[in-house]
């Protein structure tokens, strides 16, 4: 370990280091469209939708066929493996749709979660094996970045050190292939929600948890520049009888990136976590609005915080395509604005909107 | 006072404990003009408790133009078994108590150098974890005293390793620096980062511009030191006065964002010129508290990226102050 042997050549740092970039470009922020074939179940079942392949394909159409200007809020989606092999309804792949909107194509690359044994419920993440070749791949058809979910809750007896070391390592060694590979890896160590915990015990696991990442990501040789962070807000936990303001949440979570996300990474990109989609739209604006320096961009990666309004406009019907583009449209400019710090609500905001978007113990 | 030993031999003076306080003096006794370039001066234990020839304590000639006291706290290296020769610091022993007095007696930061060195073999895993291990714990005693930490892992330059490879071993080993920091739950804000510039090694062939030394040691810390902590004040490890000078400048217009101030923590470089002009001659006290002001001006310049250098590499400003194997 004294001695250098370099992981990626110049250029190939340089090809990662644009990726990012244009991912995180001003105002811009990713699209979550990854849900598994299980998730997107959940989803779909509230709006009394089946789960059927052809529906999750025409769902995502709808998303990716919005107005080209979409690239001005949008900087790349994530899509799950499913959906990188469909087309829309004139045969054109999803990837090439979204290419040509100057947006950067991503790809879910972890298998879900399995329990570390001897601990108190809690997971590592599985994915690894013949990661090098699926990256390989997904390259090849048209993927730029990738992105792999790490899990960890806080309770009592949790997160342990075990748990927080071993999900470091595991995203350490994925973006280490991942890189390798020329796919720009997003780093999502997410911190649940669930609890009863305050605000202060979520900012004092978050920064141990980070604080173990980029410790791993530097023993593992990652190029930072070439990375993306995706963690969760600083928040209290779901049941906590104390309330707190966006301000309060932005200063918690800010200072808790500046002890610990080196200037290098070019953006963080949160997750939404079950926040409604005006929460996470004003949350995010808080911290853009903070007084405390952001050496990196501060913008969005949301899931369900930018498509339930469109879910619930679309409600499986294709009469109501349009509808739920503008939907969609409209919370990404909101969130394009939050990401400036420039997001003023109007005060009145619909219910689909409003709705806490919270599954316990939340699994994709 | 062993190392202040080397420094009086190279002009010839005794190492008194008289020359010593004399000497300090000439700093000290410098006019407002070094209020606008030096934040914090630390003393080692013996100058603490020394007076001017007026009988003002140090301390307070120092505390009166508005300038931090610091103290060296650690009690220098010794061996770690089974390696190549490296090191670890010692003086955690009743570090509590001692912070605690010097807090009393004036001070509000503390130093702790720890040394790494390259080669074929080292720095090894072991003398990175236990060097980083070590600044933790003697951070969060200072913390817990109401002294600011000045954390100082330093890679000396002895060596032909090129700018890369000092590079790669800075990354390394203020990781490994950052991440001890979090164990030992040391709040950031409340510390100051004290690391080497990443440069070649003394002996390496190649020659390297300071914009390729800024760029590389600025990219180094922007790898690492996360934004919370307020300053990074680099050591001079054995630059000429005007190279230190020139590299801090460099650093400081450097393209890159840097989320921290990015100053000088200068011993070397910033008393050369002014050992040379004292010689210690009573008489030559004034010329001697002259050149150190002329350094200190010129430092605070390059730390806002706004000095242009002298032109002029002969005489003091420009010799090398490389000592093999650099102990304090």
């Amino acid at each position: 370990m004294t001695h250098q042997f370099p992981a990626l050549s110049p250029e190939q740092k340089k090809a990662l280091s644009d990726i990012a970039q244009r991912i995180v470009a001003s105002g811009k922020g990713i699209l979550a469209a990854d849900e598994s074939v299980g998730t997107m179940g959940n989803r779909l079942q509230r709006i009394n939708v089946e789960n059927t392949e052809e529906n999750r394909r025409a769902f995502r159409e709808i998303l990716f066929s919005s107005d080209a200007s979409i690239n001005k809020s949008i900087g790349g989606v994530i899509l799950f493996h499913e959906t990188l092999y469909q087309k829309d309804s004139t045969g054109k792949p999803f990837p090439a749709i979204i290419k040509e909107k100057g947006i950067v194509v991503g790809i879910k690359l972890d298998a879900g979660t399995a329990p570390l044994a001897g601990t108190n419920g809690e997971t590592t993440i599985q994915g690894l094996d013949k990661l090098s070749e699926r990256c390989a791949q997904y390259k090849k058809d048209g993927a730029d970045f990738g992105k792999w979910r790490a899990v960890l809750k806080i309770s009592s007896t949790t997160p342990s050190q075990l748990a927080i070391q071993e999900n470091a390592n595991t995203l350490a060694r994925y973006a280490s292939i991942c890189q390798q590979n020329g796919l720009v890896p997003i780093v999502e160590p997410e911190v649940l929600p669930d609890g009863d915990h305050d605000l202060q015990r979520c900012q004092y696991v978050t920064e141990k948890v980070l604080a173990a990442v980029y410790k791993a990501l530097n023993d593992h040789h990652v190029y930072l520049e070439g990375t993306l962070l995706k963690p969760n807000m600083v928040t209290a936990g779901h049941s906590c009888p104390k309330k707190y303001t966006p301000q309060d949440v932005a200063a918690a979570t800010v200072t808790t990136l500046l002890r610990t996300v080196p200037a290098a990474v070019p953006g963080i990109c949160f997750l939404s976590g079950g926040q409604s989609e005006e929460e996470a739209s004003l949350n995010l604006n808080a911290m853009n609005q903070s007084p405390l320096p952001k050496p990196w961009k501060l913008t969005f990666s949301y899931g369900r915080a930018l498509q339930a309004s469109a879910l619930a406009a679309w409600l499986g019907k294709s009469e109501n395509k349009k509808a739920a583009q503008e939907a969609f449209c409209k919370r990404a400019q909101i969130n394009s604005l939050a990401c400036r710090g420039q997001y003023v609500t109007s005060g009145k905001t619909d219910a689909a909107a409003m709705q806490s978007l919270f599954t316990a113990s939340y699994t994709y | 006072v062993g190392s202040m030993a080397k420094r009086l031999n190279q002009i010839g003076v005794e190492n008194t404990e008289e020359n010593r306080r004399l000497y300090r003096q000439i700093l000290f006794s410098a006019d407002s003009r070094v209020k606008k370039c030096i934040g914090g001066g630390i003393f080692f234990h013996e100058t603490m408790y020394q007076k001017a020839d007026d009988g003002t304590p140090f301390v307070q000639m120092i505390k009166d133009k508005g300038i931090v006291v610091g103290i060296k706290v650690d009690k220098g290296v010794v061996p770690l078994a089974g390696t190549d020769g490296e090191t670890t610091t010692q003086g955690l022993d009743g570090l509590s108590e001692r912070c605690a007095q010097y807090k009393k007696d004036g001070a509000d930061f503390a130093k702790w150098r720890c040394v790494l060195k390259i080669s074929d073999n080292t720095p090894s895993a072991l003398a990175i974890m236990e060097n980083a291990n070590v600044l933790a714990r003697y951070a969060s005693i200072c913390q817990q005293n109401g002294i600011v930490p000045i954390v100082e892992p330093e890679i000396l330059p002895d060596g032909d390793h090129d700018l890369k490879r000092c590079q790669y071993v800075t990354e390394k080993v203020l990781a490994a620096v950052y991440k001890a920091l979090s164990d030992h739950h040391v709040y950031l804000e409340g510390t100051l980062l004290k690391p080497n510039m990443v440069t070649p090694g003394h002996s390496c062939p190649t020659k390297y511009s300071p914009e390729e030394i800024a760029m590389a040691t600025v990219t180094a810390l922007r790898r690492t030191v996360p934004p919370a902590v307020p300053g990074v004040t680099f050591l001079s490890g054995g630059q000429s006065e005007e190279e230190a000078s020139i590299n801090l400048n460099a650093i400081n217009t450097c393209p890159l964002v840097r989320p921290w101030a990015l100053t000088f923590s200068y011993g070397r470089a910033l008393q050369a010129s002014a050992l040379s002009a004292w010689r210690g001659q009573r008489d030559n006290a004034n010329a001697a508290t002259e050149e150190f002001v002329k350094r200190a001006e010129v430092n605070g310049l390059a730390a806002l990226g706004k000095y242009e250098g002298s032109g002029d590499d002969s005489g003091a400003a420009g010799q090398s102050l490389y000592v093999a194997n650099h102990a304090y």
